[in-house]
């Protein structure tokens, strides 16, 4: 198992989000995370880089305990690509700009390796034509193709993506899901965040529903969308098909 | 004489002016440097502050708070004056320059603390994540990408309050500091007659004008619509 997430609690307070998840993901797979709205799946990934410490549970990415204070975070972090719902992209820096820092800060490539790994970064994504361009100059679409570029290029073992299109207008969502699609087809470990059923039910290999900061229930995305055991998850599916 | 010339002849009398023009002129050189002296200190001081206080140790940001809302309370004259006279009673006997710099590096610290705190907070939580995400570290985030964005913000309100404190040198005349409004008044009282004062104000606008528009330059270049 490349992610080995075991009985994971965090509370915010009195708040108690997550209530003891597991979450085995093996190489090479696509476990999507589905789930209401405050039902803990954003906090999930977030415990998983750890942006958010656990108040319980263990963590294993890749064979590194993420939360033994031994455990150097920021080079454990360059194994684990995360883009977000608001594309977080640096606007005072160009695209490359933003694909290059972590190559060059974390990764200590030289300005001219980190620009040449860049360039090869945004090639993928299909934006190499745009890497002189500010981030406030690309299109939402571009912008979270960018975001993705900037993780991809420290050669991550997984990537996670926390509702990775939900800010993007409808035409745009396209151009997002085909780089994941691509990303999913070199063979990236990948959890992603979203409420694309169409894509979830053609790339993924597991649909995980969270329901009040837990698990309810799991398998293969023509299980779960069609013959869900519980009836949360069913009201849920039927919630959002209808949208 | 006509009213004009009774005019000019008070208050642009050419002896009195070439008479005393070299010690304005010395009141200058003073003012200039007591200005570097509490910009540079002062903005330092205050972005050190900041930085410090986003590491977030509590007992340390309720001290700089302390600190921060103390010198912007009070009057500047004030702290001048405590300085001054107060600090010989601990066995320091600062000069009237040196009063004057500290004093007026500590407002233009807590103000500057002030701004470049609301600048840094101003920047989205996201970009942190961001950054963090990839590895980058709390100081490397902290320079390579909140400091670039967060200091655009500042430029302007801290253009503003750099000039209206480094004015504030005159106030160096209450302790004896040879800066330009000090050599002025002197030569006035020596003179009977007020041009010299004229040469002061003169002197000022010399000196501010132009920083003042660099200013105007200065916020229209870094305004910045996100
Ligand atoms: N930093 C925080 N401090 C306090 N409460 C938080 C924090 N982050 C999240 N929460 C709370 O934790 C709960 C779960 O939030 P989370 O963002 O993980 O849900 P989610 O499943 O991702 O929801 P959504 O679909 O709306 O994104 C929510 O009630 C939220 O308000
Ligand atoms: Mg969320």
């Amino acid at each position: 198992m490349i992610v080995s997430a075991k009985g994971i609690h965090k509370h915010f307070g009195h708040l108690h989000v997550l209530k003891g998840v597991d979450l085995e993901v093996a190489e090479r797979e696509l476990v999507f995370v589905i789930g209401p709205s405050g039902s803990g799946k954003s906090t999930l990934l977030r415990c998983l880089n750890r942006l958010e410490q656990p108040s319980a549970g263990s963590v294993t990415v890749d064979g590194i305990d993420m939360l033994a204070p031994a455990t150097d975070i920021n080079h454990a972090r360059q194994r684990i690509g995360m883009v977000f719902q608001s594309f977080n992209l640096y606007p005072h820096m160009t695209a490359l700009g933003n694909v290059a820092l972590a190559l060059r800060k974390v990764a200590g490539k030289s300005r001219a390796e980190a620009d040449a790994l860049g360039l090869a970064a945004l090639e993928r994504v299909g934006l190499a034509d745009r890497a002189t361009h500010r981030p406030l100059e690309l299109s939402g679409g571009q912008q979270q193709r960018v975001a993705i570029a900037r993780a991809i290029a420290l050669e991550p073992r997984v990537m996670l993506f926390d509702e990775p299109t939900s800010a993007l207008d409808p035409e745009l969502v396209g151009s997002v899901l085909a780089v994941m699609r691509s990303l999913r087809e070199s063979g990236m470990t990948m959890i992603v965040v979203s409420h694309e059923m169409a894509f979830a039910r053609n790339a993924a290999d597991r649909v995980v529903f969270m329901d009040d900061g837990l698990i309810l229930e799991q398998g293969p995305p023509a299980a779960i969308f069609e013959n869900p055991a519980h009836e949360r998850t069913r009201a849920f599916i039927g919630q959002i098909q209808r949208h | 004489m006509s009213s004009w010339d009774r005019f000019t002849d008070t208050f642009f009398n050419a002896k009195v002016m070439a008479k005393y023009w070299p010690d304005i002129l010395y009141g200058v050189g003073v003012t200039v440097e007591l200005a570097v002296l509490i910009v540079v200190s002062g903005l330092l001081a205050g972005l050190a502050l900041a930085l410090i206080r986003a590491l977030a140790i509590r007992p340390l940001n309720w001290l700089i708070i302390f600190i921060v809302d103390l010198f912007r309370s009070l009057p500047p004259l004030v702290i001048i004056v405590l300085i001054y006279f107060g600090l010989p009673a601990a066995d320091i006997s600062p000069s009237g320059f040196v009063s004057t710099w500290l004093s007026l590096a500590l407002v233009l610290m807590a103000f500057a603390e002030e701004i470049f705190w609301a600048g840094i907070t101003s920047i989205p939580k996201g970009q942190w994540e961001a950054a963090r995400s990839t590895g980058l570290g709390f100081g490397q985030t902290l320079t390579n990408v909140i400091l670039p964005q967060a200091l655009r913000l500042t430029i302007p309100p801290l253009t503003n309050r750099t000039i209206a404190i480094t004015k504030g040198t005159a106030l160096g005349t209450v302790v004896a500091v040879s800066e330009i409004l000090g050599m002025a008044s002197s030569a006035m009282s020596n003179s009977y007659n007020p041009s010299p004062l004229m040469m002061g104000a003169a002197a000022y606008l010399v000196l501010f004008l132009p920083v003042v528009v660099a200013g105007r330059w200065i916020e229209k270049k870094f305004a910045w619509k996100r």
